[in-house]
């Protein structure tokens, strides 16, 4: 039995309804990667599994329990999200951004341990952004600011972190830096990740364990080397390509088709 | 630098204190109670700052006692609370709608209040506790009904904004064809009204702001540790366990109640809950709601313009609001400024 999984959700904002009767199980100690075009979906089924989104119908389950009817603090010292949208306030240094992280493990008359400290330096540390902390989160570079959050979510402290497009934004160094520092805290310190990604050699590359959505459903998943071909790729996101092997890695590589190949199939079946 | 300081005991209980704050606060609390014993002071019949220290704590003679304890007192003390009020319901606004125009001056608030008030006195010729209720009854229905009308899967603090600025349209429309329908007194009752006073108020006054002040402002603070999270987006506080609706609609509510029983105790005074709160924020250089220093620059703001009203155009010749208008409008004229400058409008 798996820590967190999704059992026949239907995900809907409003009336429009984004995916239906889906299950997911996130596997423990895993690297999860969700992937898919567009408005697939990803994005609503990692809001989902952080109860950000109330399913309309079936459940999301953290260690066996529905996560709604949990204690919002209980969930939060278990799972951690790193959202799309975050706003740092204004004359806010990265210490103290970092050690807002620590708000589900204290109360009114907890409200700063030696552990908080303790647990603040580290995850600065991990994340590489400890030799910043006095500096004002408004000044850092872009790649810097993300580093920042992570840290944040990391002196959370939960066994499971979501990561919603970790890497958007930011510059192709910054993007391997990003997905190398969560390979680490996956293998380093066997935390359980799930992150939405949109790059799918990034995804093949640095995943334990592939998903792939396509309008709500799930059509693959596995470890990439198992699932990723080009008759996948053609299927989810409706583009030819070759699937060759990483010369670095040795995990799948997508490569698209030139457009002028791909403009004569499209003629031939035209004809 | 940051100059944050945690104090723990060996049971494992901790309690963090901003030191620059903590001192900020003490100051302006300084400032407020000065101001309070200078304008105790002053009036046709001046004392001396030692005898209205002498006479507070009950040594001084008869006359002067009079004038302080019944007279003075309570106009001090009303205007305190009716600051602090302002200055915490602004603060709360502010942070809540993510916005430092989200004040409840610029929400319709104040207007819904002022309609409840003429309401009393053009259509009803109400009493003076009639007036009072019905701007706290206003008040209230204007908050319920903005949050009512933002509302759409939790209230955002843009759309609740922009519903503020048009329910504060609509009222203020109501508010004209009310003045339109009075008598040349009703009118000039409804004008000083609406203008802020604290002339004549006395202890029926303080004693109901105190007791609001008494249960709400603990059930603030309480919960400014959810708030202080919610200023980096509904997302990452509900990722941290803030139950965000639950917190947001609980601190409106109290925001909405302060500023209503602040208007209906000394009428709209202006400006003091859009400033308090920017100024406090300048002054403790910290990030978060600084719902406290805002609460206690309220305070020291409206008793300061209370001062000056009178020293400078003699006892009750201008009400508090006036006051309180004219810095209001300077300070957001230059508050323009500087954020143009910054380049954040």
């Amino acid at each position: 039995m798996n820590r967190l999984s999704a059992d026949t959700v239907t995900l809907a904002y409003d009336q429009r309804v984004i995916a239906e009767q889906l299950s997911v199980e996130i596997p423990d100690h895993s690297f999860t990667v969700i992937v898919g075009p567009n408005a697939c979906g990803k994005s609503t089924l990692l809001r989902a599994l952080s109860r950000m989104l109330k399913p309309s119908q079936g459940k999301v389950l953290l260690d066996g329990q529905v996560i709604q009817s949990m204690p919002a603090k209980k969930v939060a010292r278990t799972l951690g999200l790193l959202p799309q949208s975050s706003i740092a306030p204004d004359g806010i240094t990265v210490a103290d951004l970092v050690g807002r992280g620590r708000y589900p493990h204290q109360g009114i008359l907890r409200q700063w341990s030696t552990e908080d400290e303790r647990v603040v330096q580290e995850s600065m540390r991990q994340t590489g952004v400890a030799e910043l902390a006095e500096r004002y989160v408004d000044e850092l570079s872009g790649g810097q600011r993300q580093r920042v959050w992570i840290a944040m979510a990391l002196a959370q402290q939960t066994p499971l972190l979501l990561l919603d497009e970790p890497t958007t934004y930011l510059d192709i160094q910054h993007q391997i830096d990003v997905l190398d520092l969560c390979a680490e805290l996956h293998e380093e310190q066997g935390r359980t990740l799930v992150a939405v990604l949109h790059d799918l050699n990034h995804a093949a590359r640095y995943a334990t364990h592939l998903i792939a959505l396509k309008s709500g459903r799930i059509i693959a998943e596995g470890a990439p080397n198992d699932i990723v071909t080009a008759e996948l790729v053609e299927e989810v996101f409706g583009l030819r390509c070759q699937v060759i092997d990483d010369p670095e890695t040795g995990t799948p590589l997508v490569v698209p088709a030139a457009r002028k190949a791909r403009a004569r199939v499209v003629a031939t079946e035209a004809s | 630098m940051r100059t944050t300081r945690a104090i723990r005991t060996p049971g494992g209980l901790s309690v963090r204190l901003d030191v620059r704050a903590t001192v900020v606060i003490a100051l302006i609390l300084l400032a407020a109670l000065t101001a309070s014993v200078v304008l105790i002071g002053t009036g046709d019949f001046p004392i001396p700052a030692g005898d209205v220290l002498k006479t507070l704590v009950g040594n001084g003679n008869a006359g002067q006692e009079f004038i302080v304890n019944e007279l003075r007192l309570p106009r001090v003390l009303v205007g305190l609370l009716v600051g602090a009020s302002l200055g915490l319901g602004g603060a709360l606004f502010q942070a809540v709608s993510r916005n430092p125009l989200g004040s409840p001056d610029v929400l319709g608030l104040s207007q819904g209040a002022t309609a409840g008030a003429l309401t009393m006195i053009v259509l009803f010729s109400g009493s003076a506790a009639q007036i009072t209720l019905g701007a706290l009854v206003g008040g209230l229905v204007t908050g319920l009904a903005i949050y009512l009308l933002a509302w759409r899967q939790g209230v955002h603090g843009y759309r609740l904004v922009l519903v503020g600025i048009g329910v504060s349209a609509i009222v203020t429309a109501v508010n004209g064809y009310l003045l339109t329908r009075s008598t040349l007194t009703e009118a000039a009752q409804a004008v000083v009204w609406m203008t802020g006073s604290l002339s004549g108020r006395d202890w029926a006054q303080v004693w109901p702001l105190l007791w609001l002040c008494a249960v709400l402002v603990p059930l603030v603070l309480v919960n400014a540790r959810g708030l202080r999270m919610m200023e980096m987006g509904d997302d990452v506080s509900h990722a941290l366990g803030v139950r965000v609706e639950r917190v947001r609609l609980l601190l409106l509510v109290a925001a909405v109640l302060l500023t209503a029983a602040a208007t209906a105790a000394a009428g709209p005074v202006s400006f003091v809950a859009l400033t308090a709160p920017q100024l406090a924020r300048r002054l403790t250089r910290s990030p978060g709601p600084n719902l406290l220093p805002s609460l206690c620059m309220g305070a020291t703001l409206l008793v300061t313009a209370d001062w000056v009203s009178q020293k400078v155009f003699g006892a009750d010749q201008l009400p508090v609001g006036v006051v309180t208008g004219v810095l209001g409008g300077v300070y957001l004229l230059w508050l323009l400024v500087t954020e143009r400058r910054a380049g954040r409008i």
